[in-house]
């Protein structure tokens, strides 16, 4: 019997974790994934679930204890945000050097200074050439659907990479929300038993991890990750598949909404979808042809199936929750424009970063946005900038008495 | 290393991990030295320090007893000369090219 409940994405998450038993846990709070080890430490408490909880002194230390439990063979998760990421990010390249399955939940969020607690997707983008997979969710349901799928996606034979399952910071870590949980058995047993194929606790077989390889070797171990990376897209979408065919909520790379007929799109990750989707919904009813593909997985980036899916639209805007300055774009628009560079004809692409820190997008936002691609659908010259920040203010705003930006 | 070809990507453990244990052995790290330990086995009392403390396990024991240097291992560190009791100091290092010159490239 699934239960319905109203849980927060940060207790979604330990929820999750509750089910999946991971052997070891090593994590150091931050806000806002403060919660997810919160919860799960009172689960660990209470004799819920047998983990074994090393509060450790810093998120470098919580990674680096991560890796050392990973290689012993245990299965491992851990949770982080921002400055604890970034604090993270050299282990990060030793737990998918080492090919460890290490999956950690990350309520994304701004990156100082200036210093600011609010979700964006900088602190992720930060990590996103680190080797792990990166998987996006929309909302508490698919944060807890998608904690239990990439444990089997990380620990995948032909993939053996550490997973990342990002939401945005308190609008997904701190809402709320209405979801399903599965029952303590089923959610077992579709995340199955972990056989690691080297521990380093095994003494009949000794290995050694981490040894020194020089450039005679190191460019072959590399290429070994890339084609574990290749690997991964059938696999996210296997699992997500498999899991559909059990509990009835099935998932792949993308999410595409109104896309089958539509013109013009947005694309973009994270809880501002639904504010995208209802957009969307409005202006099909005033005949627009607008559609929006969500991207769940962005490392490895979903290249061939974003080009087959916008192939057929005029004009396309991608949503960054994050800047790369100095790059033509965002993250994803760099990303997703190289995507579409293999296709002979394709749609006009521009960018906009939006919602950093925590700034709302406001479905006035998305309207401004749809209505540019209609204009460049249209074939409309323009002497506007390919790249712009959507919610900025350009100019003094009177302050309004229910605050907004 | 030097046997036989080296392997393709595809033909290596993922993660560079070693799956056989005790293959250091097979890499010789001898030729990075630059001084050498030579030990005089008249002064010797085979106290053990110096295959205690040895880095690269390049003392050679016997019977409990010490009977020279690995050199093809030995890295030429000089802990054994230093941890060698200051009563006895039966270990000197030598200038590496100093011992190639005197042709003494085994003990």
């Amino acid at each position: 019997m699934t239960r319905v409940v109203a849980l927060t994405g940060n207790q979604a998450a330990a929820e999750a974790m509750r089910q999946i038993r991971p052997e070891v846990c090593a994590a150091y709070p931050i806000t806002p994934s403060t919660q997810v080890m919160e919860t799960f430490a009172q689960f660990v408490a209470d004799g819920r679930v047998d983990t074994e909880l090393i509060p450790v002194e810093s998120e470098h230390s919580a990674m680096s204890a991560c890796v050392g439990a990973a290689a012993a063979g245990a299965r491992v998760m851990t949770a982080t945000s921002s400055q604890g990421l970034a604090l993270m990010h050299e282990v990060l390249y030793v737990a998918s050097g080492l090919r460890l399955p290490v999956v950690m939940a990350v309520a994304t969020r701004a990156l100082s200074a200036p210093i600011n607690i609010h979700g964006d997707h900088s602190d992720a983008m930060g990590s996103r050439d680190a080797g792990w997979i990166q998987l996006y969710a929309e909302d508490a349901q698919e944060v807890y659907d998608t904690l239990l799928q990439a444990v089997r996606i990380a620990e995948h034979p032909q993939v053996l990479l550490p997973v990342m399952v990002c939401f945005d910071g308190f609008t997904t870590s701190h809402t709320i929300e209405r979801l399903v949980i599965l029952e303590d058995a089923e959610a077992r047993a579709f995340v199955g038993e972990y056989q690691p194929a080297h521990p380093l606790l095994d003494l009949k077989r000794p290995v050694t991890y981490g040894p020194l390889v020089l450039p005679d070797y190191y460019t072959e171990i590399k290429r070994q990750q890339r084609e574990a990376m290749d690997h991964a897209p059938g696999v996210i979408r296997e699992v997500g598949k498999a899991f559909g065919e059990r509990f009835g909520r099935f998932y792949g790379l993308l999410e595409a909404f109104h896309l089958q007929d539509a013109e013009v799109a947005l694309l973009l990750m994270g809880s501002a979808a639904g504010t995208v989707k209802g957009v969307v919904e409005g202006l099909r009813q005033e005949g627009i042809k607008a559609g929006v593909l969500r991207l769940r997985a962005f490392r490895p980036i979903p290249a061939r199936e974003v080009a087959a899916a916008l192939a057929p639209l005029k004009a396309v805007a991608v949503l960054d929750r994050a800047d790369s300055v100095g790059s033509p774009g965002g993250p994803l628009f760099t990303d997703l424009r190289a995507a579409l560079g293999e296709l002979p004809v394709r749609p006009r692409m521009v960018d906009y970063v939006y919602g950093l820190g925590g700034r709302d997008l406001l479905p006035e936002d998305v309207r401004r946005v749809y209505s540019r691609l209609v204009r460049l659908a249209a074939g409309e010259g323009e002497d506007e900038a390919v790249c712009q920040y959507l919610t900025v203010r350009e100019a003094p705003r009177p302050l309004s008495p229910v605050g907004g930006a | 290393m030097s046997e036989g070809a080296k392997r393709g990507w595809r033909d290596l453990p993922a993660g560079a991990l070693i799956l056989e244990a005790g293959n250091a052995e097979r890499y010789f790290t001898g030729d990075w030295r630059t001084q050498r330990p030579v030990i005089d086995l008249q002064k010797c009392t085979h106290c053990m320090l110096c295959w205690f403390f040895c880095p690269d396990s390049a003392i050679r024991v016997s019977q409990a007893k010490v009977e020279g240097v690995d050199l093809d291992h030995c890295k030429g560190c000089g802990i054994c000369a230093a941890v060698c009791p200051v009563k006895i100091r039966a270990i000197s290092m030598v200038e590496e090219t100093q011992a190639l010159r005197a042709g003494k490239d085994r003990e």
